[in-house]
């Protein structure tokens, strides 16, 4: 069955707050017992560009974002009408009035005017709120009214107070958020901006009619439910891993994890060191695993682009424990640095020249990323190679409820380290043997001095050209693969979502699980067909053999992915050399919503379409909707 | 137990041509190592690639053989990782003046305490003979087809303004005096760079031993005082970087080498230090972050 749940967007030039005022009610919902996912889209810009924040909330959990919205809070002008004024030759979107649904409701500012005749629509609620008489009011108890216009950030508050009023929900969960967000000297402002969303709060209740259909009601408080975006569950991944050493330069939108790891150093210590490039930052790191330090990069497409040499050479020198975390977003070049893709794909697993084994793991959600986090430096350890941890801009910056992480049952295993059976003479770094594995030291242990090079070298890890250490070093390198793919269990690599005989599978992989899971439900009451979802996980080592074999079972099958030319698909087929006849994509630097899912999967199989775009909501007022 | 120079040596042949600057260099380093008798284990050498990259299958020390230009960042993120080891890193002069440009510099602002020996030549040897980032405009070396169309960069002057701690320039053919100055650098704490003058017999037929042997002279024994003996005292901090700058250009019948400059500030290793609870031993083994809590992280997410 459908979910019934409420969608709240708030819009408004970046520098005005949207993200706190989101984040805040996101967060106050969680408290409240309730499932949240939120997701903002923003401008590579400091400083009044465009920028929108989706809340989803209900009773049961939610996975992704959808397009309608039943409460627009609207900051500015442009999140109603677009940005046409200063931008007339080539406006890049209409606003977001119809995005809303009929019923639903828009607080704007009441100094906007009379917007009825702009709107083009009659069925929506009207919410106009005097944004600064909101604040020169909630200034007043504290002598200030005078000077109101100075408090203009304020003005997120008061669309808050009205969203909490028109939502009817609790207004003492977000003033307690509010509260811890000011602590401090700052205190005195959770004062102010607690008065401001009273103030408003109130204005709302008394001019306007409590009917709103979509209301929010606060459950039980919980203790095992937490509100995490992508970048708070890798950096708890990476601490719980033991991570020793983290190394970034900075970019968007991998840089919150690195700054979250560096707020909280002195309490875990950890190594924290922002380098003058990503050349740099992977060098480092791999200097850190040689020391026998877990070590790590976080970075985006643009920097991975710099990294190839660096993941080559801990790949033949056999680094131990260097794990690189790539946040996709759009590419190619500078791109769409502020939104997401699944784009780098044939990047993360053709990383360096050059034949060598490496890992190559796609989380498809927060709960993913945390553990594959912490067990890619297991893997990074055991088989001695880089592991790519493989995410985007879009779980990177999301808000999610999930179940508080597990972390009794992870085990740190940090490999097969020297001596294996007691002894202690003749210490070779690139022993040949049967499974690849040449145990490792940590560098400082007398008796076992060694050497390694990026040259190719014979087992001592000196430079050798000769044929037979080149032969017996390659076939141990690649044999480490092998024993990867054999290890590592099928519940890492794949996961098949949904009855195995269904007539219709979805595949993809990343983050387009929770729009995929969340339309599954939705799917299953669609023309009496059943579905599953096979999320494919590993990249490489790649479950080819039970892949194929489910796919060749497969009735039907269904590719959907975030990017323009089907990446996996295109792995699937040289992998299994099964290939999907149709594909589900989009590139347009947004993530799919679980709407994009249905109607992309209803064309599908509706018309036999084997290429099937997708276009994001915010835009189908500019471009004719729906395309190709 | 005393260690003796061949302690400090590999049954690897040496690769160089004959002549080579860089046996000189290698010879210091090994003579330097037993005169500090540090214990093998206890030291790492890291190189970039090019004929000095071969350096550390030649030393009996844990040896790291990186890539070209980003030997500096290797043996940082080592040191961090294990501050216990003494770092040496290497290479030559398109290695970390050219490729590695952004290392050099961002090596002086760490101020990690390692020490980096540079083999400059001028030329770009292993890859026969191509102009080097300090090989002078208008010099035509007996492979260039041209003479060098670019201005030499003058490396004491860059590391002055990148921040280095300790500068100094050797002679590959005066082994005696470059290993005083390798163990100036190793104990002094801080990124320490020693500019190693290395005639490549091979393909630079212009700065050659000759060349080199009717020039160079020793600046301690003109008198000259390198050291800040006040490093809280600006002034005198760019007083010694200002008299170090004028002997840094003075590279022609008279060519000065020793230390130019030398300072004591905090490491990036103190400034860890102050910001870690653990800080100063191997993080490899460090029981306390493979038993971390994250209990509390996790409750501010409620």
């Amino acid at each position: 069955m459908p979910k019934r749940f409420v969608s709240w967007m708030i819009g408004g030039p970046q520098g005005s707050g949207i993200n706190v005022a989101a984040e805040t009610l996101a967060k106050a919902f969680n408290r409240g017992g309730l499932y949240v996912f939120a997701n903002i889209e923003y401008h590579s810009n400091i400083m009044g560009k465009h920028s929108y924040y989706r809340v989803r909330v209900a009773e049961d959990p939610v996975h992704a974002p959808v397009e309608e919205v039943h409460l627009l809070a609207a900051l500015d002008e442009e999140t109603l009408f677009g940005d046409h004024h200063h931008n007339p030759e080539f406006p890049t979107h209409r606003g977001h009035v119809h995005e809303v649904v009929t019923g639903g409701g828009i607080i704007y500012d009441a100094d906007l005017g009379d917007i009825r005749d702009r709107l083009k629509r009659e069925d929506l609620r009207l919410y106009p709120v005097p944004y600064f008489e909101m604040i020169r009011r909630a200034l007043e108890p504290f002598g200030k009214a005078a000077e109101y216009r100075q408090y203009d950030i304020m003005r997120n508050t008061v669309a808050l107070g009205a969203t909490l009023a028109v939502l009817d929900y609790d207004f003492d969960l977000v003033a307690e958020v509010i509260r811890e967000q000011f602590k401090g000297r700052r205190a005195r402002l959770a004062d102010l901006n607690i008065q401001a969303l009273r103030v408003t709060y109130d204005y709302v209740h008394e001019h306007f009619g409590n009917d709103f259909p979509w209301k929010v009601r606060k459950r039980e408080r919980r203790e095992d439910h937490i509100l995490i975006r992508g970048v708070q569950a890798v950096a708890l991944g990476k601490l719980q891993a033991g991570l020793g050493v983290q190394t970034y330069y900075p970019i968007s939108p991998a840089t919150d994890e690195s700054t979250y790891l560096e707020a909280v150093q002195s309490k875990y210590n950890v190594v924290v060191i922002q380098t003058e490039d990503e050349i740099s930052a992977i060098n480092m790191a791999v200097g850190a695993a040689h020391a026998g330090a877990r070590a790590s990069t976080s970075t985006a497409g643009p920097g991975f682009a710099l990294m190839p040499e660096g993941i080559g050479f801990a790949a033949i020198t056999e680094a131990p424990g260097l794990v690189v975390f790539l946040y996709q977003r759009g590419g190619p070049s500078t791109g769409l640095p502020t939104r997401t893709e699944q784009a780098d794909l044939g990047f993360a697993l053709h990383p360096a020249h050059g034949e060598f084994p490496h890992i190559v793991i796609a989380p498809g959600d927060v709960v993913e990323a945390f553990y594959d986090s912490f067990e890619a430096f297991n893997w990074a350890d055991r088989y001695q190679m880089p592991v790519i941890v493989l995410l985007d801009k879009y779980l990177a910056s999301s808000y999610i409820t999930v179940p508080r992480f597990e972390t009794r049952h992870l085990v740190i295993d940090r490999g097969i380290r020297y001596p294996p059976a007691g002894q202690q003479d003749g210490y070779l770094r690139h022993a040949v043997t049967e499974s690849g594995i040449s145990p490792w030291v940590v560098p400082g242990t007398e008796g076992v001095i060694f050497w390694t090079t990026s040259d190719e070298h014979n087992p001592k890890g000196h430079i050798s050209e000769g044929v037979v250490h080149r032969m017996e070093q390659m076939d141990k390198r690649m044999r480490k693969l092998e024993l990867a793919a054999r290890e590592i269990p099928d519940s890492k690599k794949f996961t098949l979502y949904g009855p195995a005989d269904a007539q219709v599978t979805l595949v993809g992989w990343g983050t387009t699980k929770g729009a995929i899971l969340d339309a599954l439900e939705e799917l299953a009451t669609l023309n009496g067909l059943t579905f599953n979802f096979l999320q494919i996980r590993m990249m490489r080592p790649f479950p080819a053999e039970p892949v194929g074999a489910i796919l060749r079972r497969a009735r039907r099958v269904i590719l959907i992915e975030n990017n323009y030319s089907g990446q996996l698909g295109n792995l699937i087929r040289e992998m299994t050399g099964f290939r999907i006849p149709q594909r589900v994509l989009k590139y347009d630097g947004r993530p799919f919503t679980v709407n994009e899912i249905l109607e992309g999967v209803r064309r599908a199989l509706k018309n036999d379409e084997e290429r099937i775009v997708m276009i994001s909501s915010e835009a189908r007022e500019v471009i004719p909707w729906p395309t190709r | 137990m005393a260690y003796a120079v061949k302690d400090y040596k590999t049954e690897v042949w040496v690769d160089w041509c004959p002549g080579c600057g860089d046996f000189g260099i290698l010879n210091a380093i090994h003579q330097a190592l037993a005169a500090l008798q540090l214990p093998p284990h206890k030291v790492a050498i890291f190189s970039g690639i090019g004929c000095s990259g071969k350096t550390p299958h030649y030393i009996g020390t844990y040896g790291i053989h990186t890539l070209h230009g980003r030997v500096l960042p290797v043996a940082t993120g080592f040191k961090l990782a294990n501050p216990e080891m003494t770092v040496i890193a290497v290479g030559g002069d398109g290695d970390g003046y050219g490729i590695g440009a952004g290392y050099f510099l961002a090596a002086g602002r760490r101020n990690v305490d390692l020490t980096y020996i540079v083999y400059n030549n001028g030329v770009y040897g292993l890859t026969k003979g191509q102009a080097s980032p300090t090989l002078p405009k208008g010099v035509q070396t007996k492979s260039l087809p041209e003479p060098n169309l670019m201005e030499a960069l003058n490396p004491i002057a860059v590391a002055l303004g990148a921040g280095y701690t300790f500068i100094a320039r050797g002679y590959a053919y005066d082994v005696r005096h470059l290993r005083d100055l390798i163990v100036a650098a190793i104990q002094h704490r801080g990124t320490a760079l020693i500019d190693v003058l290395q005639p490549c017999p091979t393909y630079n037929n212009i700065y050659t031993r000759e060349y080199y042997n009717a020039r160079v002279y020793k600046l301690e024994e003109t008198g000259y005082d390198p050291v800040v003996h006040d490093p809280t005292n600006e002034k005198e901090i760019v007083e010694k970087k200002a008299q170090a700058l004028l002997k840094a250009y003075e590279n022609g019948d008279r060519i000065p080498i020793g230390i130019f400059y030398r300072v004591e500030r905090p490491t990036l290793e103190d400034e860890l230090a102050a910001r870690l609870p653990y800080w100063g031993k191997p993080l490899a083994d460090l029981e306390p972050i493979y038993q971390r809590d994250l209990t509390p992280l996790l409750n501010e997410l409620h």
